[in-house]
């Protein structure tokens, strides 16, 4: 049943904005391409025909941080690298999420050195860990999948800091 | 004559005083000699008529844990002419370790001798501009040396705030 149908019928809908903004938002989420190496090469992959990114509304890589919805961070983050990566993630505007693409950028993957963030949770907050070295472009699909869930079960008002609700009190303790 | 056969007595007519050591490993050519002469051999190599060297492919350094001479500088140098690639070697020592720069004679050489530097922290000396390559500015170790940890030393390096 598309929407089409449910409006000839009725006329209207009933929904929450919640659910209407995470439906929104979840199909079109406009990455910020970070290819900082290797896998970058497959996320090229995901955006030609063949994997064809845009059937999840996921086409628009902006290279620019201020229009772009999650940052793909596509490859080994070394600490010099970092500050570049967190600059990025501090222009996005709220909300945000983050990919961590192959194994590199989510733990420092084979490369246990003093040059490479072993992991870049150690300085960004990270919603999908895609593993692979590098990650198969299905997999990136994948991904994108996962993030999309998360965004649609995502409330508006979370992005916000305030109190969900109260505690509720039982008899008064 | 060849090419290979010819670079060692011409150095050694040019350079008397100076001792090289030659060795032939499966063909490749490799010289060492000492550090203070590397500046006029590499200038001899490359403009002589004969050989004419005129390709600076890498240079590097090794660093061999030993008290005494402890690093070798190691040049690799190439002449498109006799098509033929020549091993540089020169020990240097682990207190104030330092070499001529070969930059003017090969302007390739300049990152190398940066990275070189950078790595080992082996001053080369007239070089344009010694500064670091890969790590950052402020940094006070070289982590190619045998005694830098393979994790780097904890907060040498910062991340971001989270």
């Amino acid at each position: 049943m598309g929407l089409e149908a449910k409006l000839m019928s009725d006329g209207f809908i009933t929904t929450t904005i919640d659910a209407l903004v995470g439906w929104a938002r979840e199909s079109s989420v406009w990455p910020m391409p970070l290819g900082i190496s290797c896998c970058g090469i497959e996320m090229m992959a995901v955006a030609g025909p063949k994997y064809d990114i845009a059937r999840f509304g996921s086409e628009v890589m902006r290279f620019t941080p201020r229009q772009c919805d999650v940052l793909l961070v596509a490859g080994t983050v070394t600490y010099k690298m970092s500050h570049v990566v967190k600059k990025i993630y501090d222009q996005m505007p709220d909300p945000k999420w983050v990919i961590a693409m192959g194994v590199c950028t989510s733990t420092g993957g084979m490369y246990r050195s003093y040059s490479v963030v072993q992991g870049i949770d150690h300085f960004l907050p990270v919603d999908i860990y895609l593993a692979g070295c590098p990650p198969r472009p299905d997999n990136l699909l994948n991904a994108l999948m996962l993030i999309q869930d998360k965004i649609k079960h995502t409330r508006a008002r979370d992005f916000q800091n305030i109190p969900l609700l109260e505690p509720v009190k039982v008899n008064g303790n | 004559m060849e090419i290979k056969d010819k670079i060692v007595p011409l150095l050694q007519e040019q350079f008397p005083e100076t001792n090289f050591e030659v060795t032939d490993f499966r063909g490749d050519l490799k010289i060492k000699f000492d550090a203070s002469q590397i500046y006029p051999v590499c200038n001899f190599l490359k403009n002589h008529d004969d050989l004419k060297f005129n390709m600076c492919e890498d240079v590097t350094a090794i660093d061999w844990a030993t008290k005494k001479n402890r690093f070798t500088v190691v040049y690799h140098i190439y002449s498109l002419e006799n098509k033929f690639r020549l091993r540089l070697a020169c020990d240097v020592q682990e207190n104030h370790p330092h070499i001529a720069s070969v930059v003017p004679l090969w302007k390739s050489a300049n990152w190398y001798e940066r990275e070189t530097y950078d790595m080992y922290g082996i001053k080369f000396e007239n070089h344009p501009d010694l500064r670091r390559m890969y790590m950052p500015e402020e940094y006070e170790y070289y982590p190619l040396r045998k005694e830098y940890p393979l994790m780097g030393i904890p907060g040498d390096l910062t991340l971001p705030k989270k």
